[in-house]
């Protein structure tokens, strides 16, 4: 009889790193199915391509490291990174763009930091905008949802634009792509064009946000709701983004409905609801405390609104998130939850 | 040109006067880092580091004259406090004892002590009881383990005996780390094998 | 009807109950040998009263209580004292700890009964305080804090006092069948516990997923009239700590580094009620305990255990496997201990005995091996009652930082385990927490070692300065007397020698194990002679220069 005595606590609830990975997962598909009937194969294309670069990355920097490859490589975060990185870039890019994302975000973004766990940073937002800043042309291609109407471009179509650069239709890709509707609002109105202008008569524009993205944000939402339901993520900071999102766009619309785009365009359009959802709520370079996590969403939400209204770039939930993830350590310091026990109003 | 000259030399004399004014004005006395020194040192006297005590040895450190890596007993906690107080950099112990050494105590064997005082005479806490021709013996709780009351003893009769564990002193142990480094991996070997 | 208060974080956990409450309660069998180890209890150890070969019967004093907070052994059943030596005991180092060994002679006989009490409200809270210290009673909750102490509010005003009938860990039943069986007793304990604190209101917690057990407590409380309040509490794991059942049940929070005391609250164990009832009104020490015996048992169940008892007679009792055991806990799988030989006693704060074996029958999920990093999920924090960070604590107190640990109130954290439940990288937090604990107090106890050892050696070599100027102020005093004459100071020498002759002659000090010494240590001998002799023919001859 050879007791074994480890010490307490001897049960544990069974929860995993690899079984939340796979939530979240499971909840970005339904979105990813939405976009593929709007916009093509690329999307799914894109994440193949993504993900096996990222699988492929880690297990080089693991050998690198002289790290075990099988719990780290089958915790599905590189994986879910690979995912959110496809997701943000455009579906028609060509396949070293991709490649060259997903490399950077697990090498540089991840690894050099020490791994899982230790990345200060969103490892996919890091290689997003280094791909963003390297190479502006390719990474504003995106598809409209109406050219999928009038044209037929199947599965081995998509296939060829990517990895051979060879477009059907003889077509090139300037003709195929034209700007997201935030693209379109930052430029027209830099044009001296007002709202109203620029969204009626254009078929980019649906009921209150792009056409074909305010699906996908649909779906986007309510992935997210379920994650938060299966307690993956707190509520938090993605009703802070939203809200926050969501006051400051109601009170600049407002005052000026000519200038400032609506509150449900800014929630619905870009990246917002995958930011709010899934990309800041990661929770290695995201704030850990309930008080501070609001606190974070609510400076990713302001952020967000005075990049895209007055800063260089249409979209910029991946900026605003990097720069939150930089004051997540400061934020956490100072918003430690009370203790039981101790007073009110000390820290 | 000149103005610049004029006004940058006034600017030094006013904050020099401030400066030596202060330095007159506030100076402490005494020299409150020995203390906060010797405080650090585990006050077992025993002299390993060169010094004749702890308290010499924390008036060299402040003087700069010892390196903060010369106390066995302390160990490696001590020496980072050390180098966390004074803002130097650690270093490894510079004895030959590089671990932590194991706690002991000194135990006269009383069918061998002779009564000869001169382990009395050697502890610098006091810890043994006893008079001349008298049975010596060792107060447990007060030795620090210092070895100073060994060279002495003319009949050899004092052994170093490690404390024994018991239930009130008894330390949870640090749970271990997992080992992340592969082993069985042939391409991680190679990868050891040419670092 | 109460109002409720909730504390945050905690886990729901699968309660294992219903096996063990099947049977009723009754008495173990008695073993050959009891082990009563001397330390069941917080503070310091009891100390022996009987010697080995000395006849014992049940409920007599074994063990007075030591010096500072104490309780007093019995002996739980009548036998021949074996021996006073070391023993096995449960605890996680699984060191050995001092223990009374009786071997039980079958008859079972009662010291005689000393008290009859008839209406305890006719003593003063004092003398009922009193009564309880000398029953041995602890808090058999598991903390096993000596009883009395906590009935003495020391002047403070008592508001409430609560009965902790929670027993929020799975397996764990003995309170919930004691309730059930003996609703009546602890509530007539509970009344005497009032009486010794003078509360002004009284609460009994339960879980709610124990209906039984309630409704045999709300019924004795009707029909005895009682002003007692009998509040069922959500089944949320740790409810059954004493911090949180005060806040489940009085919204109020003990202050930290503080007792329920400072706010008016005395909390204590049902189990401790019935042997407060049983110490009072049958005049029995507590000798015995309510035990449950679940897990890889054929039968899991309750037995009324005596203290001592080997835990391996009582796994074979209930028809567990010892050939095939891996673990055997002592509590519940949260808080228990994993003890390292199924030969350790039970003692009074063992309030069950979890069973694991090595087929594995029985689901105790236990976290992988290899833990990944932390990834700042902050499930642990969810999950904290005490609403801590957990994982800063986590990464402070491996890097050693015990400082920063400590900025965090390491010391708040009641080890409960809903962290390390939780935690999707399997890191086995709450062993962190401990260690740092202990290091901390190492390092305290360290520091004052340190200090002590340090004025020793300031007043060392005081003590020497000291000798140095008493022996410059005899030398000069001697020169001045020699000065004046000769002749009577060495009539002053013959007399003291003839006094130190004297006096070896009438005790006979002559120095031993200076019969046989080599020759290296006669030499050396010798020369310590003759530099003491030196010193002295010099400290004569020349005063004005003399050094030690």
């Amino acid at each position: 009889m050879n007791l074994i005595s480890p010490p307490a606590p001897h049960i544990h609830g069974g929860s995993r790193v690899s079984a939340m990975m796979l939530k979240v997962i499971v909840a970005l598909i339904p979105a990813i199915i939405a976009y593929t009937w709007f916009f093509g194969w690329g999307l799914v294309i894109n994440t193949a391509i993504a993900i096996t670069t990222a699988l492929a990355s880690e297990a080089l920097m693991l050998r690198l490291r002289r790290r075990r490859l099988a719990p780290f490589l089958g915790d599905g975060s590189a994986v879910l990174t690979a995912m959110l990185l496809a997701f943000s870039i455009p579906p028609l890019a060509p396949w070293w763009i991709t490649v060259l994302g997903a490399a950077f975000a697990l090498i540089v973004g991840k690894h050099l930091y020490g791994g899982l766990g230790y990345n200060p940073f969103n490892p996919a937002m890091v290689g997003y905008v280094m791909l963003l800043i390297s190479f502006p042309r390719e990474m504003t291609g995106w598809m409209p949802p109406h050219i999928l109407d009038q044209l037929e471009i199947g599965f081995v179509d998509t296939l060829g634009m990517i990895f051979l650069n060879h477009f059907p239709y003889d077509l090139s890709l300037d003709a195929l792509s034209s700007a997201t509707p935030l693209d379109l609002v930052k430029t027209e109105l830099g044009l001296n064009n007002t709202v109203s202008e620029i969204t009626a008569n254009n078929a980019l524009f649906g009921d209150f946000a792009g056409t074909g993205w305010e699906w996908v944000g649909n779906w986007l939402l309510l992935g997210g709701v379920l994650l938060i339901y299966q307690r993956v993520i707190t509520w938090h900071i993605p009703v802070a983004i939203i809200a926050t999102l969501f006051v400051i766009g109601s009170f600049f619309f407002l005052a000026d409905p000519d200038t400032y785009s609506s509150p449900l365009f800014h929630i619905f359009g870009g990246a917002t609801l995958i930011g709010a959802f899934f990309i800041a709520t990661d929770p290695v370079s995201a704030s850990t405390t309930p008080k501070g996590r609001i606190v974070y969403g609510i400076g990713i939400g302001v952020l967000i609104y005075v990049i895209r209204t007055w800063g260089g770039y249409p979209d910029a939930v991946a900026f605003a998130v990097l720069l939150m993830n930089m004051a997540a350590p400061t934020i956490d310091y100072y918003t430690q939850p009370r203790v039981y026990g101790h007073p009110r109003g000390k820290s | 040109m000149v103005t610049a000259l004029l006004v940058l030399g006034i600017l030094g004399a006013v904050f020099g006067l401030l400066l030596g004014y202060a330095a007159v004005r506030y100076r402490v006395e005494g020299d409150p880092l020995v203390e906060k020194i010797d405080a650090i040192l585990p006050q077992t006297q025993c002299g390993q580091c060169g010094y004749p005590g702890c308290r010499p040895y924390a008036e060299a450190i402040a003087k700069g004259e010892a390196e903060i890596n010369q106390c066995p007993p302390g160990g490696e906690a001590v020496v980072l406090a050390l180098a966390d107080l004074l803002g130097r950099d650690p270093l490894p112990l510079a004895e030959e004892h590089p671990k932590e050494p194991e706690k002991k105590v000194a135990f006269i064997h009383e069918e061998l002590c002779i009564g000869c005082t001169l382990c009395i005479q050697a502890c610098p806490v006091d810890a043994i009881l006893g008079a001349a021709k008298q049975m010596h013996t060792v107060i447990a709780d007060e030795c620090t383990g210092c070895e100073l009351c060994l060279p002495p003893c003319p009949v050899d009769c004092i052994e170093m005996l490690p404390l024994q564990p018991d239930l009130d002193h008894w330390v949870w142990p640090e749970p271990e780390t997992p080992d992340y480094t592969s082993k069985d991996d042939a391409t991680a070997d190679k990868m050891r094998r040419k670092a | 009807m109460r109002r409720l208060h909730q504390f945050k974080g905690g886990v729901v956990l699968k309660e294992h109950k219903k096996d063990s409450t099947r049977m009723p309660t009754q008495p173990a069998r008695l073993p050959p040998s009891l082990i009563v180890p001397l330390k069941q209890h917080i503070g310091s150890a009891a100390e022996p009263v009987v010697a080995v070969g000395e006849k014992v019967l049940k409920g007599q004093l074994i063990a007075r209580a030591g010096d500072t907070i104490s309780a007093p052994l019995h002996a739980p059943s009548s036998g021949t004292v074996r021996a006073i030596a070391d023993h096995p005991v449960p605890h996680p180092s699984g060191l050995p700890a001092p223990c009374i060994h009786i071997d039980t002679d079958g008859e079972e006989r009662w010291r005689p009964r000393e008290r009859n009490i008839f209406n305890f409200a006719e003593l003063r809270p004092a003398e009922l305080r009193e009564i309880i210290r000398e029953a041995g009673i602890v808090g058999l909750g598991g903390a096993g804090f000596p009883a009395w102490v906590k009935l003495d509010p020391q002047g403070r005003a008592v508001d409430t006092l609560i009965l902790n009938g929670a027993e929020c860990e799975p397996y764990i039943t003995c309170d919930e069948i004691l309730l059930r069986e003996r609703a009546l007793e602890v509530l007539a304990g509970l009344l005497m516990m009032r009486h010794a604190v003078q509360a002004k209101h009284c609460i009994i917690g339960i879980e709610n997923n124990k209906p039984t057990a309630y409704r045999a407590l709300v019924d004795e409380v009707r029909n005895t009239g009682a002003d007692v309040e009998v509040v069922e509490v959500p089944t949320i794991y740790p409810t059954g700590s004493e911090k949180q059942l005060i806040q489940v049940l009085t919204g109020q929070e003990v202050p930290a580094g503080g007792l329920p005391i400072d706010i008016g609250i005395v909390c204590h164990n049902v189990g401790t009620a019935y042997a407060v009832y049983r110490a009072v009104e049958l005049d029995q020490p507590l000798i015995s305990r309510t035990v449950t015996i679940a897990g890889s048992v054929a039968h899991a169940r309750n037995l009324e255990v005596l203290i001592g008892t080997p835990l391996a007679a009582l796994i074979e009792e209930c028809g567990g496997n010892r050939q095939a055991l891996r673990r055997v806990i002592v509590g519940g799988p949260m808080m228990g201990i994993a003890v390292h030989s199924d030969a350790v006693p039970a003692t009074k704060t063992t309030n069950c005995v979890l069973v694991e074996s090595a087929m594995h029958d029985v689901p105790l999920p236990s976290r992988d091996v290899f833990s990944l990093p932390c990834i700042r999920c902050g499930h642990c924090a969810e999950a904290c009652p005490i609403n801590l960070l957990p994982q800063q604590l986590y990464w402070h107190a491996r890097a050693q930082n015990f400082d920063r640990v400590q900025d965090y109130h390491l010391f708040d954290c009641i080890e409960c385990g809903c962290c390390d439940y939780v935690c999707p990288s399997q890191i086995p937090l709450v062993s962190y927490y401990r260690h740092a604990k202990s290091k901390i107090w190492e390092q305290e106890e360290e520091k004052r070692r340190a200090d002590r050892a340090r004025q020793r050696h300031q007043f060392h070599e005081l003590r020497l300065q000291r000798e140095k100027q008493e022996r410059a102020e005899r030398h000069k005093k001697k020169r001045t007397a020699v000065a004046k004459g000769g002749d009577d100071k060495k009539a002053a020498i013959e007399a003291a020698m003839a006094r130190v002759r004297a006096k070896k002659a009438a005790q006979d000090t002559a120095p031993k194990n200076t019969g046989n010494l080599t020759p290296e240590q006669q030499a050396k001998i010798d020369a310590v002679d003759a530099q003491r002799a030196k010193a002295r023919q010099t400290a004569e001859t020349t005063p004005a220069d003399d050094d030690a």
